[in-house]
């Protein structure tokens, strides 16, 4: 069925027991700290994406926001795979899975990169829900900016 | 169980006006269709409504047959096509009792027609010859509600950052009624314009305007009422609503997009100065100025959405054929029955009035925690279509505490049995989700 496609167990795993939400402050006091807040102007669902950057690396990111299965799930998915990573390896994940989302269900996700990510191959078939699925991976990268670590892969290295 | 007999001389339920669904349905081409392997179950007619094979057949057989511009040509098909544009603004205009046909003004949709109203306040606040009602300053106050679609909001918004003149709003009450309680601290001296929905898009509230109306005559403002989800749904007779402007969309009526209405009473139409300049709103035009045509050519520049027009002529015509007594009726069984099974969905909650009075067939709901996106995608996953987020009506969304809701609105041509299956479909929600 088709609908089993979009609400995979694990997107409904991640929506129902969220990883790592709620907004925290830094560990180190001395981590660059930034937000983002993203809004989605057709439904109105809203997130706030925090980077805490130990150097290059991303001690902390963590997120509060309102929205459906999709974008809720998709930020506790972000928020483990890319927790602790380096910023150069963390923009081949995001990359990733931009390209993921923006292959209208025609990319085949690679699981050694994406993790649960690849969960979300299913969403790419629903153009309406494409958005809910950045909605979190575009608040992450402005809040990376912000906090110094480089926007994209060949933009990292500060 | 006793049954209470209706006294012998008062209207007795089969008095009802009524009409036979299964008939009209067969009147619509698309009902027949499949979605995701269901029989389609169309609960979105707020946003826009099916087009009857009577209102599709005219539109083709307008460019099959009469194609040409209108207003400027002498030969046979200019002449044609002018008097079918001109034809359906005659029906249009009787079909809210409009004094005359020259108070309708045909425009893009009720979108543009508050559009059309706004710049024109703005345009008359540059020109210190223009009358008085249209010119905006500091001081000056422009009332619109909490209710409303953004398309009331922002181009008051706009004006009011144009002019300096304050925008100011009716709240709305925990049932999702216009509170009215301050009207006349709200509406003052200082009001030039109220610009208030007839029903509300996300909440189906019908606003009773007669005391708002009686106020803004006393202060001397103007009263300009959207009536996008009233005019598709019940009999409005712009007379009987004392209103100033009324705007209305006819995509949402059974006819075609790209076309709506602003009428406006003619002695303020002819007051107002011309928005979009261009072909055919002129009555000459010299290398250093031009003078404008009287309404409602002065608010259509360029060639107008003629095959749009015409079948929206037609829309009314099969609109009333079928009697808008009998739609108005019908939708409020739907209403009545549908608030009654939704009432029986656990953790269900409405959004704005729970009875049947004073309501239009739009019910707005939360699903418990359920966020309105998957609440709309398991549905259509099911054939049920039904609107989800914040309906172009985020101040509503933000007043109840929610970031979006689900929407499931009737028609004509809605049947118990689709809110049947929105209940039925609800209740997989609930599984995917729980």
């Amino acid at each position: 069925m088709q609908l089993d496609q979009l609400y995979q167990e694990i997107i409904l795993d991640h929506y129902k027991h969220p990883h790592g939400r709620g907004l925290r402050d830094a560990e180190d006091p001395a981590a660059r700290v930034a937000e983002a807040h993203h809004v989605n102007p057709t439904c109105g669902d809203e997130i706030t994406v925090r980077v805490a950057a130990d150097g290059d690396r991303l001690a902390d990111i963590s997120y509060d926001g309102m929205g459906c299965s999709i974008s809720q799930a998709s930020a506790s998915v972000l928020h483990e795979l890319l927790t602790g990573r380096g910023a150069g390896e963390a923009f081949v994940v995001h990359q990733a899975f931009v390209e993921l989302m923006s292959g209208r269900g025609q990319v085949t996700p690679d699981e050694d990169v994406l993790g649960d990510g690849v969960a979300f191959a299913g969403v790419a078939r629903y153009p309406a829900r494409v958005k809910c699925a950045l909605l979190p991976w575009m608040a992450f990268k402005d809040a990376a900016a912000r906090a110094g670590v480089g926007a994209s892969p060949t933009e990292v290295k500060a | 169980m006793t049954s209470i007999a209706i006294p012998a001389g008062m209207p007795q339920y089969d008095d009802a006006p009524r009409f036979d669904v299964a008939r009209v349905r067969a009147d619509f081409p698309i009902l027949d269709r499949e979605v995701n392997g269901h029989p389609l179950v169309y609960l979105d007619s707020a946003n826009t409504s099916h087009k009857p094979r009577q209102v599709l057949d005219v539109l083709a057989e307008h460019y099959a047959t009469h194609n040409a511009n209108v207003s400027r040509s002498v030969h046979t098909l200019g002449t044609e096509a002018t008097e079918a544009y001109e034809g359906a603004r005659a029906k249009i205009a009787a079909f809210v009792n409009a004094p005359s046909v020259d108070e309708v003004v045909f425009t893009k949709n009720s979108t543009e027609a508050i559009n059309i109203v706004a710049y024109a306040f703005s345009n008359a606040s540059l020109r210190p010859d223009a009358d008085p009602r249209f010119r905006l300053g500091p001081g000056d106050e422009i009332v619109i509600s909490e209710m409303e679609h953004h398309s009331n909001i922002v181009p008051w918004q706009l004006l009011a950052e144009r002019t300096g003149a304050t925008l100011r709003w009716f709240p709305v009450t925990d049932a999702g009624r216009l509170d009215e309680s301050g009207l006349e601290e709200l509406v003052t001296e200082r009001t030039k314009i109220v610009s208030l929905v007839h029903t509300s898009n996300i909440l189906g509230t019908v606003n009773a305007t007669a005391r708002i109306t009686e106020r803004v005559r006393q202060v001397g403002a103007l009263l300009l009422l959207d009536c996008s989800q009233s005019v598709p749904h019940m009999p409005v007779d712009v007379v009987d609503l004392d209103a100033d402007f009324v705007v209305f969309t006819g995509h949402k009526m059974c006819g075609p997009t790209g076309i709506g209405v602003l009428w406006g009473r003619g002695e303020l139409l002819a007051a107002m100065p011309p928005v979009l300049g261009g072909g055919s709103m002129i009555e000459t035009v010299s290398m250093a100025r031009s003078t404008f045509a009287a309404p409602p050519a002065r608010f259509e520049a360029g060639t107008p959405p003629i095959a749009e027009a015409v079948a929206l002529g037609a829309a009314v015509d099969y609109l009333t054929g079928i009697g808008m007594r009998a739609i108005q009726w019908h939708e409020k069984e739907l209403t009545a029955y549908a608030l009654d099974a939704l009432a029986t969905v656990p953790k269900l909650r409405i959004f704005g009035p729970t009875v049947p009075v004073g309501r239009g067939g739009t019910i707005s709901f939360a699903l418990g925690d359920v966020h309105p996106h998957d609440v709309g995608q398991v549905l259509d996953s099911l054939g049920v279509q039904v609107r989800v987020g914040h309906h172009c009506a985020k101040p509503v969304c933000t007043r109840f505490g929610v970031p979006a809701m689900t929407r499931a609105s009737f028609y004509l041509y809605t049947t118990t049995e689709e809110i049947d299956a929105l209940v039925a479909g609800l209740e997989q929600v609930r599984k995917v989700f729980d």
